[in-house]
């Protein structure tokens, strides 16, 4: 098998475990890359951002008083607009993968602020991703079970003895642990039973025995009094579990095409019984595959923008409110909003991001950001390639740029290049 | 990719996925085309294809209500509607109280409602279930969708199918060709020496690989799609999503909101004359879990004022009369009410087909309430007989070619 160049792997890892280059980032070796991204020092960069305050909900307003909702919905969206460009922002500065991997379980655990309505409860779903990112999947899974906003956003608080709601516990199975084909409609209603006595309280969600289902319950073949922490463990203790997670991880980090079953036996022997992420990751790092110029993926919009911003300098707590509000229309535009996923399921990959509209989208957010940055020591299309950290042009996109003198429009056409919409 | 990578991948990204899947292999001549597109625009007589997905799974039985039937009133006893509430069609049956301009096409005989619509071995997760409706192949995951395919078998032109939601959906992703697809907001490209810079991205580099090759030919079928479709586009409303809390208690399994605007779009599409055959649309939010009938009886009440003046505007013109709308969700829900005041994942539902060359009326049986299948509705028609139909009648296709041979269509469902 060729394998792509060592420059073109320290871009890859950058790419991957982090949200590209930040100017500098390639003249660093393979090693020294892989250490600072997936070693264990904190973010430090990352973490001096604090986190917006002032996130909790306004009170319900009356149903018939219309100036109130609209206030309380007007305020909302302040809140989560607040929420999401601090996350931009540490996606932008973040120099571990801690950052990537926290974006990854955010569409793995996929939860939607349309539904949920609590910037709050966002922001305290993104913690917990955040601190459990790349440690035992047994402990993340474990917490989301009974996260305020994943409760809210599959109908959890519903779910109580006697009349079981479903949503949370299917869910549960087909895409945060085990994956389709790999339960029975009889597990459905039974997982269901298990997560029964969970209610939402103003600040957290709450256990209240006396909505709880304490009787027998027979789940993927095993029968006990489970409750949702015994079904969370039923599930991981699957043979299906781990291949499942590490199909997700390797289609979002490594490739779209899925790892053969020799590849999985050795990703599994790293996860182990511990189910270490880390360990999982670095393991990835290590196959063949991930040095193959196969392994190719359509960066995701957010991904594209994160990446743009950091190699333009630019923060986007530093811009403009106006311009502020010009970058989230663009991503809601290209179609990925943080906070937002479509649906339980997450995201979209590869040609759904190659879209005509998104195409019109990401081509304005290009001039839009090109035209921010300080670009005075650009004058051809290989300074170009070299801020945005891509390994070369093709003749195409070379003759491509030729026709430019303006940095900005250099910039702006070279970011909707395929070599850089694509983490070749 | 190969056929087995194709199907795991589908299996592991869920409904929105399939759209990744259309290949760009075919080399088209897209000068030959774009002369075609501008300088012959669609046939009037020609007809033209809307489809609408409702995500989330609508409960088919609080939309098309028996209210009649008591089995009905006992299994859901604070969720059901009475008799008196429910738009009468007929037979024992009502249409949800939020539907009063479905009501009016239906007395008109522009609405035909498709009764106790699936397929066989149910399947009650929403994303296999929405990946064999939009593929149309219940048995085994395969990664093109049925429009896809469709573009595939008459000349791999991404124009000949449009969608106008955010992201493209896997019914319009064939092994060749992907549908184009059209922001609410329109379609424009800069000018001068930024838009030639731009334009000359879309050509092929030799060797590069699949995902690049992708992302240049995505680029050029955008410079098409402007020149054709964005001049149909008069001016852009994206308006600020309607998050009202009713509104989005079934919001976790996908789909779009603003319905009217992306029908607005359409019909001003199907009136220009664009050479697209077939569109689609879609609507989200019928997860309807828990509180169901304060947050269905709303989105019925948004599809039915998306749906009643687009319906009637086709009416108007000579294009429009050819158009048939289509009109379905992944699956029904329970029976039974789950004791949260929702439904949880069901089978069979209604299908609705509207338009001028609709013969209205009740097609297809309603399905028994006391005939279950462990507590769900037992289908009596299959859905591929729905497409086989439009197929034929509405895109001139063969069925058999694009449904895996299924070729039984309903009779009397549209006009010759």
């Amino acid at each position: 098998m060729t394998e792509i160049s060592e420059r073109a792997v320290v871009r890859r890892l950058n790419d991957r475990f982090g949200f590209g280059p930040a100017p500098g980032d390639l003249e660093a070796g393979v090693d020294a890359t892989v250490r600072r991204l997936l070693g264990p020092l904190t973010d430090a960069a990352a973490a001096a951002l604090s986190p917006p305050t002032g996130l909790e909900p306004p009170t319900a307003a009356k149903k018939q008083d219309k100036d109130a909702k609209k206030a309380a919905n007007k305020q909302r969206a302040a809140q989560e607009r607040k929420l999401t460009l601090w996350w931009l922002d540490r996606m932008v500065v973040s120099r571990t993968a801690g950052e990537r991997l926290t974006w990854f379980w955010h569409g793995h655990f996929a939860t939607s602020n349309q539904k949920v309505r609590n910037a709050a409860w966002m922001l305290a779903q993104n913690q917990t991703q955040r601190r459990l990112a790349l440690g035992r999947f047994g402990d993340l899974a474990q917490a989301m079970i009974v996260d305020s906003a994943t409760i809210r956003w599959l109908d959890g608080q519903k779910n109580r003895k006697g009349s079981p709601n479903e949503n949370l516990a299917r869910e549960f199975m087909e895409l945060f642990t085990l994956g389709i084909g790999h339960y029975q409609e009889a597990d459905v209603a039974q997982a269901a039973r298990c997560l029964t006595g969970w209610v939402l309280r103003k600040d957290v969600a709450t256990f209240q025995r006396k909505r709880f289902d304490s009787g027998t319950k027979t789940v993927l073949g095993k029968t006990g009094d489970f409750d949702a922490k015994g079904f969370a463990n039923l599930t991981l203790a699957q043979p299906a579990s781990a291949g499942f997670v590490i199909g997700r991880l390797w289609f979002r980090l490594v490739s779209a095409t899925p790892p053969d079953a020799a590849t999985v036996a050795r990703l599994s022997a790293a996860y182990g019984v511990n189910r270490d992420v880390r360990s999982l990751l670095m393991a990835m790092v290590g196959e063949a595959a991930f040095k193959d110029p196969e392994s190719s993926l359509v960066k995701q919009p957010v991904e594209w923008a994160v990446g743009l911003l950091r190699a333009l300098r630019l923060r986007p707590s530093k811009l403009e409110e106006k311009e502020q509000t010009k970058l989230l229309a663009g991503l809601r535009g290209m179609g990925q909003l943080p906070y937002r996923p479509p649906s339980v399921g997450g995201w979209p990959a590869g040609a759904s991001w190659l879209t005509t509209s998104a195409g019109v989208t990401r081509l304005q957010l290009a001039q839009q950001l090109a035209k921010k940055a300080e670009l005075s020591a650009v004058k051809n299309e290989e300074d170009v390639a070299a801020l945005l950290g891509v390994d070369g042009w093709s003749e195409r996109t070379k003759t491509a740029l030729a026709g430019l003198k303006d940095p900005a429009q250099l910039v702006a056409v070279a970011a909707c290049s395929p070599e850089y919409v694509v983490s070749g | 990719m190969d056929n087995v990578t194709r199907r795991r991948f589908l299996a592991l990204s869920g409904v929105t996925a399939a759209g990744a899947l259309a290949a760009g292999a075919t080399q088209v001549n897209w000068s030959d085309l774009m002369a075609a597109a501008v300088d012959d625009p669609l046939p009037s007589d020609q007809s033209v294809l809307v489809v609408i997905t409702l995500y989330g799974g609508n409960d088919g039985l609080n939309t098309v209500v028996p209210a009649a039937d008591p089995a009905y009133q006992k299994a859901r006893p604070d969720l059901a509607y009475h008799e008196n509430e429910v738009l009468d069609l007929g037979e024992g049956l009502g249409l949800n109280p939020g539907m009063k301009g479905l009501k009016g096409l239906w007395d008109d005989k522009r609405l035909a409602i498709v009764r106790g619509v699936g397929y066989p071995d149910p399947d009650r997760s929403h994303f296999r279930s929405m990946a064999i409706w939009q593929t149309a192949s219940p048995k085994s995951p395969i990664p093109t969708g049925w429009l896809g395919r469709w573009l595939d078998a008459t000349g791999a032109d991404p124009l000949r199918a449009v969608s106008v939601e955010p992201t493209l959906p896997p019914l319009l992703a064939g092994e060749t060709t992907a549908a184009a697809s059209l922001p609410l907001r329109g379609l424009s490209l800069p000018g001068g020496a930024l838009g030639t810079a731009y334009a000359a991205l879309g050509k092929p580099s030799p060797g590069e690989g699949h995902w690049q090759a992708r992302a240049a030919k995505s680029v050029l079928d955008l410079q098409n799609a402007t020149q054709v479709l964005g001049k149909a586009v008069k001016s852009g409303h994206e308006q600020e999503d309607d998050d009202d809390e009713e509104r989005t208690k079934g919001a976790s399994a996908g789909g779009a909101s603003q319905l009217g605007a992306q029908l607005e779009l359409i019909a001003g599409l199907i009136e220009a004359g664009v050479p697209t055959r077939a569109y689609s649309a879609s609507l989200g939010g019928f997860d309807t879990h828990a509180d169901e009938r304060g947050t269905q009886e709303r989105l019925l009440t948004e599809l039915d004022g998306a749906l009643t003046p687009f319906v009637q505007r086709l009416q108007k013109t000579d294009r429009g009369k050819n158009a048939v709308v289509l009109v379905y969700s992944e699956f029904g829900r329970r029976v039974q009410a789950n004791g949260s005041d929702g439904t949880d994942h069901g089978t069979a539902g209604p299908v609705f087909v509207l338009g001028e060359k609709v013969s209205g009326g009740f097609f297809g049986q309603q399905p028994s309430l006391t005939d279950l299948s462990n507590g769900d509705l037992k289908a009596g028609t299959d859905f591929r007989d729905v497409y086989a139909t439009v197929l034929h009648q509405v895109l001139g296709a063969d069925p058999a070619q694009i449904l895996a041979g299924h070729q039984t269509t309903i009779d009397g469902l549209l006009r010759a």
